[in-house]
């Protein structure tokens, strides 16, 4: 039992940071219809800003302090990410209204391309440690309920308590500022948007800025945990399951989905893996994913797809 | 002033319907085809077999299978590296399993297998489309990577895990310089793109055509939907499948997983899109195209620096070349969004009224 609640827990925790990448690409595409294969890509170049500047910044600035090297790292990481969004809302997205869904989703893989070689030249492609002071100690839960207790890595709370608070602000963000209401309407409807005066361009900048910091968070987290390197961008990958079985349009969904999904692949890995020579978990989630929309196509929360001749 | 069709009288259903319906056209391409089977082998060199003239002819046919899928039935599928590792190493299996079977009929069997699951996997199409259907076929995808990866049964049990084939033949014919790879891949891809230009052409394109415009419409004019995507799904994962068993056959001669991986899958659908969707024509554009790209920015980026004097490191020409090969599909997007076929149908237009337009 404490096996399976330690299962459960992991599983959680892992679909949490999910959640936290399935986020970005859902912003994205309410906003603006554009799949977002670049969240990934973001993701990593997010990272490594944050990797790089928080190395470069007492070198440069001769700070001691370890926080303030980190908050100065921070910023300046969502200043880049703010120049991203912006060079990619004027010169890709401004290019290709009204394309078709696959031309943009095309579009986005070449910026992926695009932002991996650029993060990389930049910054270099070595591996790199983001130290944040995250704990790393695990500790034992309900030891006096099981024998042994339950083992928690005390990362991976804090990791999905700062996911969960910065899911918080973002719905308030978006239901109780003028902005989020903006972009609300936005993902509505374009054009009726556009005719009440909402600026459309500067929308979608903002958009893509605010799944750049999420990408920002989510590269912290996830590079904290394993370091930042290459593989940071299959993380993405791995998000788009969730975003399948909670529904494209939903933020809601993106949530309970990355955790569906975490829990899921935790647990097929842990109690089917074995039979089958583990490895499970990448493909699982996806055939969870697609099992589920057979029955439900939008997804969990999606809106519903309705056809018209 | 050459290419036009005055004077060329149709007197005949056949000849109006005719794929090449300009005589220019027959003989061009009568010619290229010539040109291709003798002149090349005369003229190219062994790297250039290697390195452009094999991959290409292998992977514009996987092209070809992609967009019957995605160009012609409107299904976006990011499954087709899978559906070539499945032609892969299924060939590879029926090959090494039967004694004294032909290479062509192992080939063939791999592109049957490939059939299989992409019909299984085009299951969902049936109730999802779009960028849905899209990320469901990435389940195709990372299945197959799984199990050719982890199932001993598909790798014959070797221990590395890759697979490799050796003295390939057809009726006592030895495939085995790349001119005669070359030519071997070479026939697949004439005889398959003369299927898929007839087979666009006919009643089941016209079908696929239909439900990529509008599915809903096309059911109500009395179109099974579930036919023409399954079909659609079959023929194209036959087409990629063989692409795929010649590619591991033929090109790479012993492979593992990685040579099918979902990069595979992007580039293949970076093909298609950049070459032109719904055109036959268009998959040779884009496998041209995406081929030949990288070679000639990895030979480019250094003489570039070198022109400048500036020496660039190697790890800095693989990172510029991601760079630009992403800034060149995105512009290419944004400039040509119906692809490379659209510039060639513009171009032939107006060369039929040139040099006098008016």
């Amino acid at each position: 039992m404490a096996f399976f609640l330690e299962a459960l827990l992991g599983g959680l925790m892992a679909g949490m940071l999910y959640s936290l990448v399935a986020l970005g690409f859902v912003l994205i595409f309410k906003a603006s219809g554009v799949f977002n294969f670049a969240q990934g890509a973001m993701v990593l170049f997010a990272a490594l800003a944050m990797a790089r500047f928080s190395e470069w910044a007492p070198q440069i600035l001769g700070l001691d302090n370890k926080i303030l090297a980190n908050v100065v790292a921070f910023v300046l990481a969502a200043a880049l990410m703010f120049v991203l969004a912006w060079l990619i809302e004027r010169y890709v997205l401004r290019h290709l209204v009204n394309q078709e869904g696959v031309t943009l989703l095309m579009a986005t893989l070449g910026i992926t391309y695009f932002i991996d070689g650029l993060g990389q030249t930049i910054f270099g492609s070595d591996i790199y440690k983001i130290d944040v002071g995250m704990p790393k100690d695990p500790v034992f839960l309900l030891d006096s309920v099981f024998p042994g207790g339950v083992l928690v890595n005390l990362e991976d709370v804090y990791a999905a308590l700062i996911a969960a608070l910065l899911v918080v602000t973002l719905s308030l963000f978006f239901q109780k500022t003028s902005t989020g209401r903006a972009l609300r309407a936005v993902a509505d409807d374009h054009q009726a948007a556009q005719s009440i005066g909402i600026p459309l361009n500067r929308i979608w900048v903002i958009v893509w800025f605010v799944a750049g910091i999420t990408a920002l968070v989510a590269g912290i987290i996830w590079g904290s945990k394993m370091g930042v390197q290459f593989s940071l961008t299959t993380v993405a990958l791995r998000a788009l399951p969730v975003i399948i079985l909670g529904g494209l349009t939903s933020v809601p969904g993106a949530i309970i989905g990355g955790l569906i999904i975490g829990v899921g692949e935790k647990l097929s890995e842990v109690f089917l893996g074995p039979y089958v020579g583990g490895g499970i978990e990448i493909w699982f989630a996806y055939v969870l994913a697609l099992v589920f929309l057979l029955f439900r196509p939008q997804g969990l929360f999606g809106e519903k797809i309705i056809d018209r001749v | 002033m050459f290419y036009r069709e005055n004077g060329q009288f149709k007197t005949s259903y056949r000849s109006d319907q005719q794929i090449f319906v300009i005589a220019q056209d027959r003989w061009a391409i009568l010619a290229l085809i010539a040109f291709a089977f003798v002149g090349v082998p005369m003229v190219v060199d062994e790297y250039m077999f290697r390195a452009i003239l094999i991959p290409f002819l292998i992977l514009s046919l996987a092209a070809l299978g992609v967009n019957i899928l995605v160009g012609y039935c409107g299904q976006i599928s990011l499954g087709s590296g899978a559906f070539m590792a499945v032609g892969a190493y299924m060939a590879y299996n029926t090959y090494i399993r039967l004694d004294g079977i032909p290479l062509i009929v192992a080939i063939l069997s791999g592109g049957f297998f490939a059939t299989l699951v992409g019909v299984f996997f085009g299951i969902p199409s049936l109730r999802v489309k779009g960028l849905y259907l899209a990320v469901a076929t990435l389940a195709a995808q990372f299945f197959c990577d799984w199990a050719f990866l982890r199932i001993g049964w598909f790798t014959n049990n070797t221990a590395s895990g890759s697979v490799s084939v050796s003295n390939l033949s057809i009726m006592g014919l030895v495939i085995e310089t790349p001119v005669e790879k070359y030519l071997f891949c070479l026939l697949f891809l004439i005889v398959f793109g003369l299927l898929a230009k007839n087979l666009v052409r006919s009643a089941i394109g016209r079908e696929w055509m239909a439900i990529r415009d509008m599915d809903v419409a096309a059911a109500v004019i009395g179109i099974r939907p579930m036919y023409a995507k399954l079909s659609a799904f079959a023929v194209s994962s036959f087409i990629v499948g063989v692409a795929g068993a010649l590619w591991g056959f033929v090109h790479l001669g012993s492979w593992e997983p990685a040579a099918f991986s979902i990069d595979r899958s992007f580039q293949l659908l970076f093909m298609v899109i950049i070459g032109g969707m719904g055109s036959i024509m268009g998959s040779f554009f884009g496998a041209a195209f995406i081929v030949i790209l990288p070679i000639f920015l990895n030979q480019f980026l250094p003489w570039a620096g070198s022109l400048v004097g500036v020496v660039i490191s190697t790890a800095a020409i693989s990172h510029s070349e991601f760079m630009i090969f992403g800034a060149l599909i995105v512009w290419f997007l944004i400039v040509e969004p119906h692809g490379l076929a659209k510039l060639w149908s513009v171009a032939k237009q107006k060369l039929r009224l040139w040099p006098f337009p008016h």
